[in-house]
């Protein structure tokens, strides 16, 4: 069975897991499910992130500026427009009359970042290597800049609050499932080794008539796409958010998943999410502080993030591909 | 208020700091001088040298004695950060090097926030360095802390000017810059190299710390993440790699902030630093190697 198929395969066990997971909530617990879902958002993001800056080699730091454009969009459309006058008294009047559900405010915020990224990765995507890197961290700092100053759309530093509350469990798998069943349908399709010819020798690529710019272009629209999307499903999950929250934490929380987890396969990015996810949870209640017998250890705040980047640290020294390489988890034979 | 006067004060403000963002941007440099790599953590090299300054100014040191301490500290963590982490991964590519140190930055911060806790503290300088000197009937007025800070980056750029150009192993350095290849063909010991130009890099960075914090009176953990970020448009403008472009890019920057809150009205300068990382990506795009160089084609 080719990659293709069976990350298909994969991605409807995914779906099926969705139809069952509306009966999750109920058997899990109120904690578990809560984390499962952010794990799934997480997930959507860095399988995106993976696309451009695993599989294209164009490592961009800006990821997280499309997540706050996106939830901070759909947060807009999608609060209720009695909300809106109460929390954006500003807001032009062609924004405040009328709000959307859910679903098309997560896919208008997914489009939004889609326009977005067409402006700026049509000139970012000539860079390379530390320079790209550079550039798209300059332009998360514009976008939380801006986000801190355009108060009438967001109140600027303060909360941006009563978002209504709708990403639930089944909501965030299923979008999981279809991020990667599209990702994986590009990613192993002619397109996909396009990207991946681009990364590795950009010259031998132009040599046989693919074209860097709008290929690199190509992979950073549609990881911006799921950007927006995972943005919006965050949003309404949080409810209520601030600048601060899509800033330079955020950005490495998730590249550590990426990196710790493979950048150069999809599944690579699900295990990085579930690894870092299950080390953080664990460490977040060892470091609260708790007592073994006669030993008391003290709360030590900042040890589990010190603990993640010693990790991150010997994944670059001993495996820089991180823990899967560039293998998929594969049904059938692997080609 | 005469016009001519309000801009020699900006003029000193831009000068003042200035100063700050080259003592970063000069160390950022010189270590991709030498290794191609974008050092994350060198602004964290800030904060280990305010909190050792902070620490032994505590502890009864002499304000001067303390600020030597923190320059210490700073080049101290830098020759440990590159034996620890950054020396196994050298040579590998580009993203991995960056990579490294965005975890290395990781750790410190947190390390930082495990010792000091993330609230700011106060960081307690000698009186005479907060007098106001006015000059002209207090039309131009600035701080000791401004006078110190001028000063203090003028000696260690004196100094590195004569170490780059006057020793051995100053030269070494320059030739590793160069082609690091071929200083090793040579005979030169890369790994004392290296060692060195961190050893320095982060002593500045030490040092600008302790200055940092003495302007603005506090330290926190995180606080060398927004003048890192800052001395790479800096390192960038001048021409990534050169220590006079680090320099030049410096006091522009300084100027150029300034400039743009004195200058532009009020709607516009909350964007000031939107507007600065804006011409980083322009200077990327159309001379990623700086205004001290000619100008290259971009390469995809």
């Amino acid at each position: 069975m080719s990659r293709a198929a069976t990350l298909l395969v994969a991605a409807l066990v995914l779906a099926a897991l969705a139809a069952v997971a509306f009966g999750a909530p109920r058997l899990l617990g109120d904690y578990l499910g809560r984390v499962l879902i952010v794990i799934c958002i997480n997930a959507i993001l860095v399988a995106s992130l993976g696309i451009g800056n695993g599989f294209t080699g164009v490592f961009s730091l800006g990821h997280v500026g499309f997540v706050a454009v996106g939830a901070y969009a759909s947060g807009i459309l999608s609060l209720p427009a009695s909300a809106k006058s109460a929390y954006l008294p500003d807001l032009p009047s062609w924004l405040s009359g009328w709000h959307l559900s859910f679903l098309p405010a997560t896919i208008a915020a997914g489009v939004i970042c889609v326009v977005l990224a067409f402006l700026v990765g049509a000139p970012l995507m000539r860079l390379s290597g530390h320079f790209v890197s550079v550039a798209t961290l300059g332009f998360l700092i514009i976008v939380n800049v801006v986000l801190v100053n355009a108060d009438n759309f967001t109140r600027g530093a303060r909360t941006f609050a009563g978002v209504p509350l709708e990403t639930t469990l089944p909501w965030a798998l299923g979008w999981l499932a279809l991020t990667l069943l599209v990702l994986a349908r590009v990613a192993y399709s002619p397109k996909g080794r396009a990207w991946r010819a681009v990364r590795e020798d950009t010259i031998a690529a132009q040599a046989i008539g693919i074209e860097v710019l709008p290929t690199r272009l190509s992979a950073f629209v549609i990881g911006a796409f799921f950007a927006g999307v995972g943005g919006s499903l965050y949003g309404h999950y949080l409810g209520s958010f601030s600048p601060a929250a899509f800033y330079f934490a955020y950005t490495f929380a998730l590249i550590s998943m990426l990196v710790i987890g493979g950048m150069q396969s999809l599944t690579g990015a699900v295990v990085g999410v579930l690894l870092v996810s299950l080390l953080s949870e664990a460490l977040r209640n060892l470091e609260r502080g708790f007592s073994l017998g006669a030993v008391t250890v003290p709360p030590l705040y900042g040890a589990s993030q010190i603990v993640l980047g010693v990790v991150f640290i010997l994944i670059m020294i001993f495996r820089p591909s991180g823990v899967t390489g560039d293998l998929e988890l594969t049904l059938g034979r692997r080609r | 208020m005469n016009p001519l006067l309000y801009i020699l004060q900006q003029v000193i403000n831009a000068v003042a700091l200035g100063s700050l963002y080259a003592l970063v941007a000069i160390g950022l440099s010189m270590v991709f001088g030498i290794l191609r790599m974008t050092n994350f953590a060198h602004g964290d090299m800030m904060m280990v040298g305010a909190f050792a300054t902070l620490l032994l100014g505590g502890v009864g040191l002499p304000f001067g004695w303390a600020v030597a301490a923190g320059i210490a500290a700073g080049a101290l963590a830098g020759i440990l950060i590159e034996r620890a982490a950054y020396r196994p991964v050298r040579g590998a590519p580009e993203v991995t090097l960056l990579l490294t140190s965005l975890a290395v930055t990781y750790i410190l911060e947190n390390l930082g926030i495990l010792i000091f806790t993330s609230s700011p503290q106060n960081f307690p300088v000698p009186d005479w360095m907060n007098n106001a000197v006015q000059l002209l009937g207090g039309q131009i007025t600035f701080t000791q802390i401004n006078i110190l800070t001028v000063a203090l980056t003028g000696v260690a750029l004196a100094g590195l000017g004569w170490f780059v150009t006057r020793t051995d192993l100053g030269l070494g350095m320059r030739a590793a810059a160069e082609d690091i290849g071929a200083a090793h063909l040579v005979g030169l010991d890369v790994n004392r190299l290296i060692v060195v130009a961190f050893a320095i890099a982060s002593g500045f960075a030490g040092l600008a710390g302790a200055l940092w914090a003495a302007q603005s009176g506090v330290v926190e953990p995180n606080m060398g993440f927004t003048p890192l970020l800052k001395a790479f448009v800096a390192a960038i403008i001048g021409g990534f790699g050169s220590i006079a472009g680090a320099l030049l890019g410096g006091y522009l920057l300084g100027a150029l902030e300034v400039f743009i809150v004195a200058f532009l009205p009020s709607e516009i300068s909350p964007y000031r630093d939107a507007i600065v990382f804006s011409l980083l990506i322009a200077f990327l795009l159309f001379r990623p190697n700086g205004l001290l160089s000619r100008a290259q084609e971009v390469k995809l």
